[in-house]
Parts: C-alpha cells; structure tokens; sequence
C-alpha cells in the first residue's frame, strides 16, 4: 500500500483511509484481485448466489413487517400479505422463488466447483465453508417452509422432525426438544420463526465472508484448473489475471440481467411453478388432525429424501441422509487425480461424474413422487451410485491416465 | 464437456417414464379462466352470493376490493351481494358468513371451508369438473355423490339450474386384475330451469369468480411483469455492450 503522507493528500478518500481501510478492501476484493482470464458460463454462479441471498434478505425484511409468527394467525397473514398489503404479493413472490432460485444457483455453482477441481489444494476450507453454506442454507429453508402454516408446511415439519426420533434413546426426548411441544405447534412456529429471521442469516451471513475471505487469500480456480499465480509479470501480476474490477463486474452484471430475466418471469407469470416452488396443499391451513395424502419436501431435498425413503431401515435411513450431505465435505481429500479440471481427466472420471448427475437428478425426481416398490429399487440403485461416486473417487482418479495441462489458461 | 451435458440432458428426459400412468383420478375439464372477463367475474360474484355464500365465506376477501376490482358501485354490493338478515356489512369488511362453524359440523359432517383459497388449493379445472360433477346416490345423506370428490358433504346445490343426473359405470379390470368401477358419462333425470350449455357457463362464471378471489391481484400483477421484463431486456442489452467494450482489450 501507498506511503502515509499519500494518504493525507486524498481529500476525502484520505481522510476515510487514514482510519479505515476502504482503498485497500476496494483494491484487495475488486479492483487488485486478480482473476483468471478465461472464467466461462459456470462461473456466473457465485455472483448470481450472493444477488439472491441480498434479494431474501431485503425481502424477508419486508415480509417480516405484517407477517404474524403465530398458529392462529400466520396463514391469514400471509394472505393478508398477498392480497392487502401494497406490492405484498410481488414481496412474497420474490421470497418464495427467490429461495427456490438460491438452490438451483448454489447446486449449479457446486457443480462449477466439481468439474473444475475448485476443492483441491489450496481451495479446500473454501470448499468446506462452501458446503457449511449450503447446509446451513438448508436448515434456513426448512424453517422458512414451515411459516405459510399451510398443510405441507406443518406436515412437511412434522415428517422432518420424526426423523430426529429414529436416533436411538435420546431421540424422542430430542425432537420435543427441537418443536417445543409434543407435536408442530405455535411453540415450534414461534422458535422456527426466530432462526428463519435473525439466527441463521447471521450464520449465513458470516460464513459468506469466510467463504470470499479464504477464496480471496488463495485467488480463483478457472477452467484449466492450473494456477495463475506461477506465472507472473515483473510487478507480480498473473499474467493470467485481470483485475476482478471492472471486468468480472461487468461482465457480471450481464449475468445478473439475464438471471433477473429468468427470475422474474416466474415471479410474475408463474411463481407456482406449478407445485414445484408452491405447493397448492399449502394453501390449505394447516390442520394437525389431517394428513395429507402424499407428503413430499420441496425439490431442493427430495435427492436426499429419496435416499432416506430407499433405505428400509429407519435409522439407517437416517444416517445415509446424514452421510450423502457429510461425503461431499471430503472431497478435497477424495480427488486423487493429477489434474484439477474434468478437461485433462480421463474417461473413468467423466463416465461417474455423468453417472453422479443423472443419479443425483433421478433421487430429485423419485423424491417427489409417492414410493411404489418399483420406485424404490430404483432409488436403492441410484444411492449406490451417487455413494459410489465419492467412495471410488479416490481410486478412478489415482487409476485413469489425465491429458498434460498447458502451461497458461486457454479460452475453449 | 459438451457431450457429457447432452448425455446427462437425454437421460434426465427418460425420468418421467418412472412415474406410471397409474396415478388416474378422473379426467377434468377445463375451465377456461378470463380473469379479464369482468361481465363474467360479476355474474360469478352474483353465483356466489346467491347459491355459494350461505354457507361458504371469502375470509381474506373484502367488499370494498371486490368492487373496485369487478367495477361494482356500494348500492351493487349492499343489494346483490349481502344478506339483509346479516346485516349491513361494511365495504372493509370480509366476506364472512353467520354460520357458527359447530354447527355446520354436526349439519355436514364438516364444516364447508373457507374458499377464498379453493382454486389455488385444488385448481380451477378441478372446480370446473367437481361443480359440473354431481349425480344422484340414494345412500348418501344429501342424496348426491360427486365424480371428483367421492362421499363429498356438500348438497347438490345448483340442481335447480343443473337439473338430477346419474352417473353410468362400468367394470373393468385394474392393473392388478382387481374389479374397479370407471365412470363412463352421465343420463339426466330431470330438465334444470336452464339448458345445458347455459349451465356450463354459469359454472364458468363461478369458477372463474373463485380463481379471482384466490389471487385478485394476479391480473395487475401480470401487466407489471411485462414492463418489469421489457426494462430487463434493454438493461442487460446495455450491459452486454459494456461488457463487449471493456473485453475488447482481453485475449
């Protein structure tokens, strides 16, 4: 950083920097963070993840202001809010599909990170706080589901917290711990309630900093998987590297456009998404001595879901929910392959990583459907696989020959 | 890369065979919504309160929005759309009806629900087919059952208008060789005090009232989305040309 004595000529910037160091978290984040050159369409992602985590705060902030934490009162608050409350429904639209949009940007940003090697030394803690991130993203949309108080709300709650009592002798006494009551009540409405607004965005937001602190520390992975930072100029620039501002925010904000395009045409024309971001049991208030039918968890965990209806073991079931989430911590530590990025892998490689996604879509879809025998041996197969997938890891990478990684990035 | 996404996109499309087509439940009609229809949401309006409304409230609805919403006038709503022996309701007031929902218990085995919600609960197709959906059962309480909504407690209310009908069934032979009953059409018993294809309009009416009143802000909702959309557009253009300008020096 620049002399002392600089700093005083700044006017006002000066100023502001001889007592807190705005020039240099500018310089340090944005306009001196040097990025790969050749970031493609998968690396819109994390962007796109922190626009919609501002979105749910913004609105969440202004849901909070007629919504009515209480069991007699939350349904017709929300409908208040829908139908009296000026822009209430555009609010609450943008709130529900916002949390539906969090997950399929977060998966496609995971997704960027598993073909690009983006976990591997030295990314690992950023991969790790990343997956913190997600699944802390998942306690806060389970909480958030519940607040409607609509059937699928309650019951959805209801069915998730049972699962708790599988554990053996603490998990009855821990899933009246968890409600408050003996079943989903006003006492567990009121504590969900408390963790979706203020609890978990807390956390959420912290783990966010940690995620770009470590990201920024160790600079961007791209395409090619290979390390920007061997190859300097005379000044230590990447030669790689172009400076995060102005050129990844303006391309960026190209991203956020056509993100916007896409999210408000569901907001507005059909914010349903007919049952998969609103279920229509959930306009039914809900009613503790009625069980619906079928009840299914929203698309963003019906992979897991499958894997818990698959095992026919309760507990066991359980666990492997548990596990499938837990497994993809390690993966920096799976991945014994010379290269980082899926371009110089080898075949084995790309074979299960094409294995992994349809299994992973294939749990998705069988989770939302009611269990038939034969439904269930399917999701039986495509738990092994996605299982596979990380528990063989280490041997297909360490096994198959990987293509020579070029020297500097390539643009393909 | 490429060839990986295509092959991941063509099995992801083979998924939908694993949901059979066993999942039956009979075969709705459609409805038709025009929530631009105003004519049509005020004769639904007119519908509810006549046939729907004695028993049936519009909890999260206000008179004061509906007129605004279907063009109506405070004398059209205190005349058609209020019962003298409730009491003159306010235009802030909800639709809410005098029935104690205990009694409405033991009268119907349940309490008839609030419907301001139905047509987002169930769907307006499904309104559609279950209003349309009555026919005579003499051993059900009301003497009516419904095609959509089995053992249903609610009394064939627009049988004046409808006229009686039956429900013809056959046998058939399930997937797994058990005897079921498929409904196959419906015979008229008696003439309503309307023709056929006047009733179906009237239902129409009805329905398209109920999907109204389950999001009456949808309609304004929708003509803000298409500006919304249309600056976006413009917006990320813009932003594409900025993005080309400060690229150009990038190799």
């Amino acid at each position: 950083m620049s002399e002392r004595s600089d700093k005083w000529q700044g006017g006002l910037l000066g100023w502001i920097d001889a007592r807190f160091p705005l020039s240099s978290l500018w310089n340090d984040h944005l306009a001196k963070y040097y990025a790969p050159k050749n970031f493609n369409f998968w690396y819109f992602f994390g962007s796109l993840a922190l626009l919609v985590l501002v979105n749910q705060i913004i609105t969440g902030i202004f849901l909070t202001m007629n919504y009515k934490p209480s069991s007699t009162e939350a349904f017709a608050s929300v409908a208040y809010i829908m139908r009296d409350v000026p822009w209430g429904n555009l609010i609450r639209y943008m709130h529900s599909t916002g949390a539906s949009a969090f997950f399929i940007v977060v998966y496609l940003h995971m997704f960027r990170g598993l073909i690009y090697g983006s976990y591997r030394q030295p990314r690992e803690l950023v991969w790790i706080f990343g997956m913190l991130i997600y699944v802390v993203l998942m306690a806060e949309a389970f909480m958030g589901y519940l607040l409607p108080w609509g059937q699928m709300s309650y019951w959805g709650a209801q069915v998730i917290i049972n699962l708790v009592g599988a554990i053996p002798y603490v998990g009855d006494a821990l899933s009246t711990w968890i409600r408050g009551d003996f079943v989903v009540s006003d006492a567990t409405l009121n504590r969900f309630f408390a963790f979706h607004v203020i609890a978990v965005p807390l956390i959420l937001l912290g783990l966010v900093v940690a995620h770009i602190m470590a990201l920024h520390e160790v600079g961007s992975n791209n395409p090619d998987g290979i390390e920007i930072k061997k190859n300097k100029d005379a000044n230590g620039i990447p030669l790689d590297g172009i400076p995060f501002h102005p050129y990844y925010t303006v391309k960026d904000i190209v991203g956020v456009g056509v993100f916007l395009i896409l999210f408000f045409a569901v907001v507005f024309f059909i914010p349903t998404m007919n049952g998969f971001f609103m279920e229509s049991n959930n306009f039914i208030p809900a009613d503790p001595l009625k069980t619906p039918q079928h009840i299914a968890p929203l698309w963003y965990f019906t992979p897991f879901y499958a894997i818990l209806r698959a095992v026919p073991d309760k507990l066991m079931g359980v666990i492997s929910m548990g596990l499938a989430i837990v497994v993809m911590f390690f993966l920096p530590w799976l991945d014994r392959s010379k290269v980082k990025s899926m371009r110089y892998k080898g075949p084995l490689s790309k074979a299960a990583l094409t294995l992994f996604v349809i299994s992973f879509f294939s749990l998705g879809y069988l989770g939302l459907l009611p269990p038939t025998p034969e439904r269930t041996l399917f999701a039986r197969g495509f738990g092994i696989l996605y299982f596979a997938f990380f528990l063989l890891m280490p041997i297909f990478t360490k096994l198959e020959r990987t293509k020579p990684v070029p020297e500097r990035v390539t643009f393909k | 890369m490429k060839k990986l996404i295509i092959a991941i996109m063509c099995s992801v499309l083979v998924l939908p065979a694993l949901a059979s087509a066993s999942e039956g439940g009979e075969h709705l009609i459609k409805a038709d919504v025009d929530l631009g229809n105003k004519a049509s949401l005020r004769r639904g309006a007119k519908l509810f309160a006549n046939y729907c409304m004695g028993c049936h409230s519009l909890q999260y609805m206000s008179y004061g929005r509906l007129a605004r919403d279907l063009n109506l006038t405070k004398e059209d709503v205190y005349k058609n759309l209020q019962w003298a022996y409730t009491g003159k309701h306010s235009m802030a007031d909800y639709m809410k009806i005098a029935m104690p929902a205990a009694e409405a218990k033991k009268w119907f085995g349940t309490p008839p629900p609030d419907l301001s919600l139905v047509a987002r609960s169930r769907s307006p197709d499904w309104l559609n087919t279950y209003l349309r959906g009555f026919y005579v059962d003499k051993s059900r309480p009301f003497g009516v059952n419904n095609i959509v909504f089995h053992n249903v407690g609610m009394p064939d209310i627009l049988w004046q208008l409808e006229g009686m009908k039956k429900a013809k069934f056959e046998e058939v032979t399930g997937p797994e060789g058990q005897k079921e009953k498929k409904f196959v059409g419906f015979e008229t018993v008696t003439e309503g005090s309307v023709p056929p294809a006047q009733f179906d309009e009237n239902v129409r009416d009805l329905v398209n009232f109920l999907t109204y009143v389950g999001e009456p802000g949808r309609p304004a909702h929708e003509r803000l989305g298409v500006w919304v959309l249309l600056f976006l557009a413009i917006f990320t253009a813009v932003a594409y040309a900025l993005k080309k300008e400060y690229w150009k020096d990038i190799h």
